[in-house]
């Protein structure tokens, strides 16, 4: 579904790469865990799939191909079909992406518009049945709320209940659990695991959260500085590391019961 | 009846640095409304251990720590420090009492001064009370470089041109060159890598050891907390709900919310099969909490004593208490 041959990212002519030689490939409804530390080059990676790198960021080489087509050549009308329809995404903080100052309701109706043509009345309906389905209780009362009146968590809901809205066949998640608290993470990770066995989703997650990686994916690659270190089922990076970086870092997360320091 | 644990009573850990008794927090906010931050917590603090406060985003571990350094006054109880009740100080007597306990936040990068060099950030506090002269800065920077392990040339340095580990080393550099008794680390870790993360504690660890500091470390992170904390505390709006032993946190924690927290962490050891451990619904507000237990929302345990009335701390074993109605009831 998702293939990545060869590319390397740099923001500005002369800035340094920030994605060296990156190379994956993904089944329609597996679940990639992407983990690496801050400046890996995780965010650039989703980025550079979904045609929005900022500022001066570009491909410089290889070719990023989604059922088969390039995502590089895609015109904007391209971008307006695929984006929402066929992939889509959800950020850190959802809850920033959204206009703080109109309610949710408004918003969600405007987003469903802009990819499809129904009646306001429709939209509206659709938003809050898809809120209800992310594990919002009503769906109507949150519709007609406004983000700052809701939890980081429920923010979250609110964001990946939109990005779904289209039932996308890839579904790109940058930190998606970060900004939380562990027990709104635990929930946040069980509905995007639903959304797989509901819709067949495939999912692109991006963390530096390690434990939550291994919950999620099937999949794990392991990033540092821009480039791969190393890339294998769950079970052979949890169970069987090549590399030193990637021992080091399952080293270090910390687990109930697991090492002390005192 | 007479317990084993209440007959020895401090058993081995040691000399009390400080001790927070019945210290409550009531913010007043609009609508002539208020904001219980903190309802009577009491915690104590161990010469050369580390009390470990852990709790979801705005359950009131910050408060509690800014009352324990008195940048602020509680509302009702009061904070003993060698059982001299400290909560009311004002002016000098203030300030001189401040350097006995020093504070590290999560970003240092944003606490200190972008124009300042490092030498000038780890020695402000001793310039401030006058304890050494500015011709020694360099020395003394360098001295305190070497203890948190960073190259002396660093003092030359400015804050942004560091990783934000090197950063935090060197809010841990400048922490300690007052000498406190008392470091409290808010999230100190909680903006780096894992990597970097272990790093630090270690770092924390051996200096703790070496200096007998009595250490409080904040966090939302209960896997992280527990492997550092030898006295466990767990917040939950406002109210402590269960104080353990570190080392048996793991195993021995009883609280259902301890427990509900215990289970929702991620880690690499953990059975990917079963469905992961969820609390339902959302922390309540702490503006007007009903009566009874402030978990019973969301606790499967619940039961209807628990809407009346509030459980209190009560011990189950030594130096373990837990506010449940379950526990330690007699019943
Ligand atoms: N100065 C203040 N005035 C009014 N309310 C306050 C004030 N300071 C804190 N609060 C409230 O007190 C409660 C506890 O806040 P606190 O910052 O202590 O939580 P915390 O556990 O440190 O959270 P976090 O993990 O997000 O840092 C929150 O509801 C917060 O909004
Ligand atoms: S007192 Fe009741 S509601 Fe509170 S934690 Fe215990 S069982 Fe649950
Ligand atoms: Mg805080």
């Amino acid at each position: 579904m998702l293939q990545i041959q060869d590319i390397s990212v740099s923001y500005g002519k002369r800035g340094a790469l920030a994605l060296k030689n990156i190379s994956l490939e993904m089944k329609p409804g597996e679940i990639l865990g992407v983990v690496g530390e801050s400046g890996s080059g995780k965010s650039t990676l989703l980025r550079a799939v979904l045609g929005c790198l900022p500022g001066e960021g570009y491909v410089s080489q290889g070719d990023i191909l989604f059922e088969g087509n390039s995502l590089l050549t895609c015109s904007g009308e391209e971008w307006r079909r695929l984006r929402g329809r066929e992939i889509s995404i959800i950020f850190q903080d959802s809850g920033a992406m959204i206009n703080p100052i109109r309610r949710i309701g408004s918003q969600f109706v405007e987003y469903i518009l802009t990819h499809e043509h129904m009646s306001r009345r429709e939209a509206w309906n659709r938003g809050a049945k898809m809120l209800e389905g992310m594990g919002l209780p009503q769906g109507e009362r949150m519709m007609r709320s406004y983000p700052f009146q809701l939890s980081g968590g429920m923010r979250q809901r609110v964001g990946i209940a939109m990005a779904m809205t289209f039932q996308p066949k890839l579904l790109l998640a940058d930190e998606p659990t970060s900004a939380l608290d562990v027990s709104t993470q635990a929930q946040i990770v069980r509905q995007m695991l639903k959304l797989r066995e509901s819709y067949g989703t495939g999912i692109l997650v991006v963390t530096h959260n390690l434990g939550v990686a291994a919950y999620m994916a099937d999949r794990i690659l392991v990033m540092r500085q821009g480039q791969v270190v190393e890339a294998g089922s769950r079970e052979e990076i949890l169970g069987n590391p090549k590399e030193a970086y990637t021992k080091e870092l399952l080293a270090s997360v910390p687990a109930m019961g697991g090492e002390r320091f005192v | 009846m007479c317990r084993p644990w209440e007959v020895s009573g401090l058993s081995d850990r040691g000399e009390l640095v400080l001790e927070a008794r019945h210290v409550t927090k009531i913010y007043p906010i609009s609508g002539n409304r208020t904001l219980t931050a903190n309802r009577d917590v009491s915690l104590k603090m161990y010469r050369g251990r580390t009390l470990g406060l852990v709790g979801e985003s705005g359950c009131g571990k910050s408060t509690f720590m800014r009352m324990a350094v008195s940048l602020e006054a509680p509302t009702e109880g009061e904070i003993l420090f060698h059982g001299r009740d400290v909560s009311h100080f004002k002016g000098e007597e203030l300030r001189q009492h401040r350097q006995n306990i020093q504070m590290i936040f999560q970003d240092p990068g944003e606490a200190f001064h972008p124009r300042m060099r490092v030498m000038d950030i780890i020695c402000e506090p001793l310039l401030n009370f006058k304890r050494i002269q500015r011709q020694e800065r360099e020395a003394v920077a360098r001295k305190y470089l070497e203890l948190v392990e960073l190259p002396g040339e660093f003092a030359w340095r400015y804050p942004h041109s560091m990783s934000g580990g090197q950063r935090q080393r060197v809010g841990i550099a400048r922490a300690l060159t007052l000498e406190p008794e008392i470091l409290i680390c808010d999230e100190a870790t909680s903006a780096l890598d894992v990597s970097v993360q272990k790093n630090i504690i270690q770092l924390l660890v051996r200096l703790q050891r070496e200096r007998q500091l009595a250490i409080g470390f904040i966090c939302h992170d209960v896997a992280l907390v527990q492997s550092l904390a030898h006295e466990l505390a767990v917040m939950y709006l406002g109210s402590i709900v269960e104080v353990l032993p570190g080392e048996r946190a793991a195993a021995g924690a009883l609280h259902p919310y301890t427990r509900a927290l215990m289970g929702a962490v991620f880690h690499l050891k953990m059975d990917f099969d079963k469905p992961v451990q969820c609390i339902e619904g959302e922390v309540p507000s702490p503006v007007d909490t009903p009566p009874g237990c402030p978990f019973q929302n969301r606790c499967r345990m619940c039961r209807e004593i628990c809407r009346r009335e509030r459980p209190a701390l009560r011990t189950v074993g030594e130096g373990h208490q837990v506010a449940c109605h379950l526990f330690g009831g007699g019943e």
